[in-house]
């Protein structure tokens, strides 16, 4: 209604359309504030006005309130994030709220000017969580898929103690190279390609690419125990490529036992 | 109009508009020009507009129209328009069109009139300023109104604080000019009006003087009580007159009486009058040119058993012109009044259809990407703004362009051709439209992709008119940059698109509907009366539902006649199949092609439908309160008709009666009005009046909510001193058996508000308005076919308004009590809605499913269930492979909402079209310069 009713607002605001702002992810807000981007808005339908039943506006609450507490937590001003509700007729609503949030982010500056940090230390940062994000969605998500009844409980569903621990317990999984026989079952299991290796070959992990989802460690056979969580402490670098190769020592036993 | 039904000629006049529609864009360059302003009727005459203008900013077709105060209309001077129009759509000598059509079928959906008390003067309505009509206040409260939305009172353009609302204003009334019957609607436009007004200025007081609060329509309780509660909102019941006008202010004082403070005169800013709804001015006329006879209140006259056919056969009717209905019954009748066409006409359905070829799709998957980008000025709206030519040229240097160039229209059929041409001409595999919303034309300039050869879902819109142009239209150069910027967003999602293909599902014609009461059997009927089979269920051994414990309506229907006839019809069509004595044990499938396993007096079958009919029912609420189930004078509502039916000497013979309202409704655990119970009430003790005079008959009551025509049958019985005495929930009446004169007599003992005393009435009988409560199986029907239920457990349709006859499941629909309680009429107006929107699906031999639905690339998928839980169509399930479970999608049922892919920590699964990649690549896009 604000384009049919030609009401003017700021020139300031981009806008990416999606069918529901429950479609909205913690890496599109957490990628544009990477790109340089001084604020995001994410505008839903009213709460309880759902037009179908899937009440997405509800899953794009949490996710905000979760990404303030981790922008809080990494030095970024929660204030460049947020989110609000209304409805297509909501015309001059919507140019109030626009209005009002580039006004505000205006005042805030570009990244690092108003924030716990400078810009880069909050670009190192971003980059950081940006690479956690599978595991933070992995944790958080019955919270993530909470329909919250009333607006007290907004402020609460997510606390800066539990973003600090989650943060803190953040494990990396390591495969010891003298535990791995290169069974393969890791290496096939791992959702995001991330092991490292074949037959014969100890399997590394190559951490950039790890989503921290436990997948491994959950299949590595219990006789092996290979794969260990590393919390606190550097992940130990990976073993050289020529030092991978496993020689079997039973080989035939091996065969028959198949 | 002549002819007969299947047969008639119908002549037609078209008022010219002086404007050629395909040529005018819409740009209102014309209205900006044109000298001659006049009140806008739109905005209640409140505001002003031009000799031309666009009817409402939502308008259909969204184009100017000159009307009669046009200076070159009245005296051949001015003619501005022609000269500033750029598209040459201005001709001031159109003439008006006749035209003839022949039509097997005509629908009369004509609508209502607000009543108008400026003719009497009603409450000074006309003569004081800060009087208004809700119609004005509505009009106030808008967006497009003729303040922007502000609430400003008329005297002085101030913000009122204290707004009086007074009801049923020309309705409830038998003095002349006034209207006996309840509008039905204002109650609930008030209090929408009230919480619309506070969310515009939270400090306004809200005053509402009513007789009876009539939330009667399903979740109204509910709404009232969000109403009443805002603070500084009062309602008071209470008859009011209008004291002055304060000559300083312009306020307006309200005198009013209240059995608690007595009688008090109150000043208010502003005073809004809930006008009723009238028969539509044309109705008379209506009526004589198609042979239509209209009933006593000047609206159609309709069949009680048919309320959607009027008194000439092929002659339908829907909507308030069958007397006032709101939005979701008006709904139901149109969707009904189209399955009685369709009823008539099927012998011919789809004679008049072409099927549309397009040509075979290009295989563009090992193409190196070529985007065509497409800037469309859209006449001056964009154009004026956004230097389009500017745009064009920095778009022809973005990756992967192999194409840019700009367009006067691009909706326009020449330009569309364009489009295709270029595509084929320059190889194009990607097309950008930097044009206005997709909300309107995506899917016209999808087909012009198809009609390119290439894949539909290779297009994509930058909207540069709603989101650029029209909103920072004195901002030219950042309105330009904005436009290049998403002119480049898109471009770069564009690049990302993937070829989808719609799944066209067959469907299975056939239809089951789950209940055999009235609105069931008539859905069922209307189904099978257009050539599809139908699968009829029901739960008892014998058809009918509660109506068959119903003897008449309140205006005289005898409903075992009509019941048993209904029955027979069912019987005999050959096209439908009655299941009685069936328990649904298990339901599978998905639109078009739903499985359904029954056990019956028939034994077990499977049935397999393509459509699917919650008709279910309601029941009566069995009360556990006033003695009920101890004493046997105590009855419900339905007990009580059928033991005049039976003639119980005992009971015809009484000298005091009781009825108490509300019985089980309208309270805590049970939060909704049961609808019907004041009209049963109504309907029974009339009849006690009719076989015996002398009885005394008390109607203990909160609110009486006999809405509509019912509220003449309401005031005979006042008549005929049947008496109505008032409660309050917190002082509810009490009942103890006791002695008086020597006969055994039930006491009932309640405060009288009027008389400021306990009365005490001792009542041979005791009859119980017991509330109608959702069915008991309502929860497995609910399981077995994934449709939701509202908070009082009654069956939860997609949308209250918009469809409300559908479940948000595809290919599910609902009718009759299931839905809320509803009087007979009601049910059968909202059967054939529900055929209607059957029928919509039935008669297609396909249907076509969204490409833009969800997958799994199942080597990223860890088995977490993150999506299971988030997607609310249970479109997602596990499925076991070598490599554990993975998740797998159902496109049919996914809806394409993108909340898995969202939850998904893997991005194993993604929304087509809407992908991880996609969306980031405009992210990605937007932070470049």
């Amino acid at each position: 209604m604000a384009g049919v009713s030609r009401l003017q607002y700021t020139t300031d605001i981009r806008m990416i359309r999606g069918m529901c702002s429950g479609r909205v992810d913690l890496e599109f807000v957490f990628r544009a504030f990477a790109n340089g981007m001084d604020g995001v808005f994410i505008g839903g339908c009213r709460l309880n006005e759902c037009n179908y039943i899937t009440h997405g506006n509800y899953d794009a609450l949490n996710m905000v309130l979760l990404s303030k507490q981790i922008m809080a937590h990494i030095g970024l001003n929660p204030a460049r994030l947020r989110i609000d509700f209304m409805s297509s007729g909501d015309g001059i609503l919507f140019t109030d709220v626009v209005d009002e949030f580039t006004r505000q982010v205006r005042e805030l500056g570009p990244l690092g000017q108003s924030d716990g940090k400078d810009k880069d230390g909050i670009q190192a940062s971003l980059e950081d969580v940006r690479k956690l994000i599978p595991y933070i969605k992995l944790e958080k998500r019955e919270k993530l898929a909470s329909r919250l009844e009333n607006e007290e409980e907004y402020d609460g569903l997510f606390s800066p103690d539990e973003i600090e621990t989650l943060f803190s317990d953040v494990v990396s999984y390591y495969i010891d190279p003298g535990k791995c026989q290169a069974c393969m079952i890791c290496f096939r299991k791992c959702p995001v390609e991330a092991i490292i290796g074949g037959k014969n070959r100890i399997h590394v992990i190559d951490q950039d690419i790890c989503i921290k989802c436990g997948t491994c460690y959950d299949v590595c056979p219990p006789k092996f125990g290979a794969v260990r969580e590393i919390s606190g402490e550097p992940v130990p670098a990976l073993i050289a490529e020529e030092q991978r190769i496993i020689v079997r020592k039973r080989r035939k036993g091996v065969a028959v036992k198949k | 109009m002549e002819g007969e039904a299947g047969d008639f000629n119908v002549t037609l006049t078209t008022k010219p508009r002086y404007i050629v529609e395909d040529r005018c864009t819409g740009c209102t360059t014309c209205v900006e020009y044109c000298p001659v302003q006049v009140p806008d009727p739109y905005n209640q005459d409140l505001s002003s507009n031009k000799a031309v203008h666009i009817y409402f900013s939502q308008a259909v077709p969204l184009v100017t129209y000159i009307d009669e105060s046009c200076l070159y209309l009245k005296e051949k001077k001015c003619r501005i328009c022609e000269g500033v129009c750029q598209h040459d759509a201005i001709d001031l000598h159109q003439e008006p069109e006749k035209m003839e059509i022949n039509v097997g079928a005509i629908v009369l959906s004509p609508g209502y009139e607000t009543f108008d008390p400026g003719l009497r003067g009603d409450y000074g309505y006309g003569t004081i300023e800060n009087v208004v009509t809700s119609m004005d206040f509505e009009r106030l409260l808008c967006a497009t109104g003729p303040h922007e939305g502000e609430v400003l009172r008329p005297s002085d353009q101030q913000h009122p604080k204290k707004i009086a609302w007074i009801q049923c204003v020309g309705s409830r009334q038998v003095v002349p000019g006034g209207n006996s019957y309840c509008s039905g609607v204002c109650c609930a436009y008030t209090q929408k009006q009230v919480i619309l007004a506070k969310d515009h200025d939270p400090g306004i007081e809200a005053t509402i003087f009513h007789n009876d609060i009539r939330a009667f329509g399903k979740d109204f309780e509910r709404f009232y009580h969000r109403a009443e509660s805002l603070p500084g909102v009062r309602f008071i019941r209470s008859y009011v007159s209008l004291g002055k006008e304060i000559p300083e202010s312009k306020n307006v004082t309200i005198r009013y009486d209240t059995a608690e403070d007595g009688v008090n005169e109150e000043e208010f800013d502003l005073v809004v009058l809930s006008v009723g709804l009238n028969p539509p001015d044309s109705a008379e006329k209506l009526a004589a040119m198609y042979g239509i006879e209209l009933d006593a209140h000047g609206f159609c006259k309709t069949n009680p058993i048919n309320p959607i056919e009027t008194t000439r056969p092929g002659i339908f009717v829907s909507g308030a012109f069958q007397g006032p209905l709101d939005i979701p019954e008006s709904v139901f009748t149109a969707s009904g009044a189209g399955s009685q066409c369709g009823e008539l006409l099927n012998y011919r359905r789809g004679k008049l259809t072409e099927e549309r070829v397009y040509p075979d799709e290009r295989d563009a998957s090992g193409e190196e990407l070529r985007v065509g980008v497409f800037v469309c000025h859209c006449g001056a709206n964009i154009g004026r703004v956004v230097n389009v030519p500017d745009t064009v040229e920095y778009a022809k240097t973005l990756p992967n362009v192999a194409h840019a160039q700009e367009q006067l229209f691009s909706c326009a059929t020449n330009c569309a051709k364009e489009i295709t041409d270029m595509i084929e001409e320059k190889g194009l595999n990607r097309v950008v439209l930097s044009a206005c919303s997709p909300r309107t034309l995506e899917p016209l300039f999808r087909d012009t992709l198809r009609e390119a050869g290439i894949n539909q879902y290779f297009f994509e819109m930058a909207n540069i008119r709603e989101h650029c142009s029209w909103v920072h239209s004195k901002e030219m150069e950042d309105a330009t940059e904005k436009a290049k910027d998403i002119t480049r967003m898109s471009v770069a999602r564009a690049c990302h698109l993937e070829p989808l293909q719609e799944i066209d599902l067959p469907v299975n014609k056939t239809a089951l509907v789950v209940g055999g009461g009235i609105a069931g059997m008539t859905c069922a009927l209307s189904i099978a009366n257009q050539g599809h089979d139908v699968s009829l269920l029901e739960k008892e051994t014998d058809l009918g539902g509660v109506a068959r414990r119903i003897q008449y309506t309140l205006d005289g229907l005898d409903v075992q006649a009509y019941l048993h006839e209904l029955v027979r019809e069912v019987y005999q069509h050959p096209l439908v199949h009655v299941y009685t004595g069936a328990v649904i044990t298990e339901a599978t499938g998905y639109i078009g092609n739903f499985i359904t396993r029954v056990q019956s007096e028939r034994g077990a079958a499977e049935i397999k439908h393509g459509a699917t009919v919650i008709a279910s029912g309601a029941d009566e609420y069995k009360p556990t309160e006033y003695l009920y189930g101890e004493d046997d004078r105590v009855l419900t509502q339905l007990e009580l008709g059928e033991q005049i039916a039976n003639g119980e000497e005992k009971l015809i013979n009484a000298q005091n009666l009781v009825m108490i309202q509300c019985v089980g409704c309208r309270q805590e655990d049970r939060d909704y009005c049961a609808r019907v119970c004041c009209s049963h009430a109504i309907k029974n003790a009339l009849k006690l009046k009719e076989i015996n005079p002398q009885m005394d008959i008390y109607i203990l009551f909160r609110d009486m909510r006999t809405y509509g025509f019912s509220e003449d049958y309401y005031r005979e019985a006042s008549n005929k001193e049947v008496k109505f005495i008032r409660y309050e929930p917190d002082e509810k009446p009490e009942v103890e058996p006791t002695q008086a004169e020597g006969r055994p007599v039930l006491r009932v003992s309640l405060p009288d508000y009027i008389l400021g005393r306990k009365l005490a009435i001792d009542a041979d009988y005791l009859v119980l308005s017991a509330a109608v409560i959702p069915a008991a199986g309502n929860k497995n029907l609910s399981r077995l076919f994934k449709i939701s239920l509202g908070p009082d457990e009654f069956f939860k349709e997609a949308h209250v308004k918009l469809r409300p006859v559908d479940f948000a499941a595809d290919g599910v629909f609902l009718c009759g009590t299931a839905h809320y309680p509803k009087h007979i009429p009601e049910a059968i107006n909202q059967a054939h809605g529900a055929a209607g929107r059957v029928l919509t699906l039935l008669s297609h031999d396909t249907v076509t499913v969204s490409g833009s639905v969800c997958d799994v690339v199942t080597s990223k998928c860890m088995g977490c269930g993150s999506c299971i839980s988030a997607c609310t169509y249970d479109a997602i399930e596990f499925r076991k492979t070598r490599d554990g479970k993975k998740a797998v999608v159902n496109p049919v049922l996914c809806k394409g909402d993108g909340l898995c892919n969202a939850k998904c920590p893997t991005g194993a699964i993604f929304l087509k079209h809407f992908t991880d990649q996609d969306i980031l690549s405009q992210i990605d896009a937007a932070a470049e310069e």
